[in-house]
């Protein structure tokens, strides 16, 4: 056991995946809190599908893929902001359009240049194959980005989180905070997408959030929590896939699922405890 | 000095006007309390004082050194809002905001401002335990106290006691009427419960779109609209007062025994 986790070290395909994967993991927690809080889960979900979309083109166009993707989903995360704070459009409505319009767009894009094959596949399940030199490179330098402004903003996160009307009110520029988490959003998810699979990078954001949620109780709290739930879930998560030769996004997201259960039962268990006591 | 003149000020959302045509004025010590029906446009008219809807005409002018961002604010509560996991002291200290800038952390006059207005509104013990984990009317002084931490002048309250217990609400007016008496704060209250605004209101604002009148409590009392408006109250089944007996549920008993 322990000789088949040192020998997952010695291959760089696995330490690449590692960083890259604990990077994004760390980034869609700490996004995630603020998305699941302000009702904007579904943004993560829509911008995983424009990234699928995004993925076939560059394979089209023989074009490195981060390069087409991350100006595609940055813009489509302005466009679900926009349409999600919109009044006048249904904006989950709206949300789904974007999704599944990108989705058939992949997937048409796909059948017409190098057919429906294994490709298809890793960009909708991911592989942990994907992880280039550069995407090391990009996922420290967005993680960075993302805890210096988490450490510096963190005050006026949690403002806008919790009262985006008070914090406008105080003189918070509101708008520019959403931005700022769409943009890094987008970055994250454009990142982590090709190994975690355009169908399964939205569960980083959105489940540590609210495995965090079922027990701690004030937003420092829930925001660290929150990112080392899903640090360790990815961790575990990664080392299962390894050792079961599962696949990676899927095996994470069980373990992501497996540590909600339990954190929803104790939540449950201290609850009944208050009652009897 | 007047804080606030209003001239004319018209809000509209997409070309249709949410408020038309509305003039008044706050001086220092005043507790205005703007009353009308649902949709009247109250809340438009504080977002518009607040300076987050710009007027499509008319004028607001701050007189007396006030700045919009130095108003202490109470919106509306959100659905979302209260089951969010913060901490009372998270959430209080978020009315400090307004005077930092952009330095990102708040110093120890932030978190002593915050300690003494948790102590003047009773929820000090409160200060650990998580927001979505208090009654209505514990989560309404959470809010109040934020409000007082952005401001040293002015309060704009959006209907405090809505969805509160009778309990919590005279709780909540009483509370008010300190702050108001005890540190000279001045007051704009949007509520439709035009009983208590006629009982705590120095002046009144009655708004139907556009201002059905506006003038001090006693002119508004023996005024005509103010004559039906007040015994209509007594019998509508949709106002406030009744409304509120039946909203909160499990805000009633704790707050009976808990603060007060
Ligand atoms: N964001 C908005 N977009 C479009 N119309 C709005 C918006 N907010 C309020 N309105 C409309 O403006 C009118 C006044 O609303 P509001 O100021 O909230 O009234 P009140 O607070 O008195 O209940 C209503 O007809 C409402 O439908
Ligand atoms: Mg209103």
């Amino acid at each position: 056991m322990l000789a088949v986790l040192g020998e997952m070290f010695t291959y760089t395909f696995m330490i690449r995946a590692i960083i890259v994967g604990l990077l994004v993991s760390l980034c869609a927690a700490l996004l995630g809190v603020s998305l699941v809080l302000k009702r904007y889960s579904m943004i993560g979900d829509g911008l995983s599908h424009v990234g699928f979309g995004s993925l076939a083109i560059a394979t089209a166009l023989h074009a490195a893929p981060l390069l087409v993707s991350i100006p595609i989903v940055v813009l489509a995360a302005f466009l679900l902001l926009r349409l999600s704070s919109s009044s006048k459009i249904k904006g989950d409505a709206a949300i789904a359009l974007i999704s599944t319009s990108s989705l058939a767009i992949g997937v048409v894009v796909i059948s017409m240049t190098t057919g429906m094959n294994t490709d298809v596949c890793n960009y909708l399940f991911g592989s942990i194959l994907a992880m280039s030199k550069a995407d090391v490179y990009l996922s420290i330098a967005l993680g960075a980005c993302v805890l210096i402004l988490f450490v510096l903003f963190y005050h006026k996160i949690l403002a806008v989180t919790f009262d985006e009307t008070f914090a406008r009110a105080t003189g918070v520029p509101a708008g520019a905070y959403n931005m700022l988490i769409a943009l890094l959003t987008a970055l994250t998810i454009t990142l982590g997408m090709r190994m975690m699979g355009a169908l399964l990078i939205s569960s980083l954001i959105v489940i540590p959030a609210l495995t965090s949620m079922r027990l701690c109780k004030s937003f420092k709290t829930v925001t660290i929590m929150s990112a080392i739930v899903s640090a360790v879930c990815f961790y575990i998560g990664i080392v299962w896939s390894y050792l079961k030769a599962t696949p990676t996004g899927a095996s994470v997201v069980l373990v992501n699922i497996a540590l909600f259960l339990v954190f929803s039962g104790t939540s449950i268990y201290i609850a009944r405890r208050k009652v009897s006591a | 000095m007047p804080l606030i003149t209003c001239r004319n000020a018209t809000f509209a959302y997409e070309g249709i006007a949410a408020v038309r045509d509305v003039s008044f004025e706050v001086t220092r010590g005043d507790f205005l309390c703007i009353v009308g029906e649902n949709g009247s446009g109250k809340s438009t008219l504080m977002k518009g004082l607040l300076g987050l809807h710009a007027p499509q005409s008319g004028t607001i002018e701050f007189g007396g050194g006030l700045r919009p961002t130095g108003i202490g604010y109470l919106p509306q509560q959100s659905a979302a809002q209260k089951d969010f996991p913060a901490n009372v002291r998270e959430v209080v200290l978020s009315g400090r905001l307004s005077s930092r800038g952009l330095r990102p952390f708040y110093t120890s006059f932030d978190r002593s401002e915050a300690e003494r207005h948790m102590e003047e509104l009773g929820i000090a013990r409160l200060a650990n335990r998580s927001y979505r984990e208090l009654s209505g009317g514990q989560q309404q002084r959470v809010l109040l106290a934020r409000a007082l931490c952005a401001t040293e002048s002015l309060l704009l309250l959006d209907e405090p006691v809505a969805g509160l217990d009778p309990v919590a609400t005279a709780d909540l007016y009483r509370l008010i009427e300190t702050i108001r008496k005890e540190q000279g704060v001045t007051i704009i209250m949007v509520s439709h419960d035009i009983r208590a605004a006629v009982q705590y209101g120095s002046h009144i604002l009655h708004m139907h779109t556009t201002q059905l009148f506006y003038g001090t409590t006693a002119e508004y009392t023996s005024s005509p609209i103010g004559a039906r408006f007040l015994t209509d109250t007594v019998h509508a089944p949709g106002n406030a007062p009744i409304k509120e007996n039946v909203s909160e549920k499990k805000g009633g008993v704790e707050n009976a025994c808990g603060i007060g």
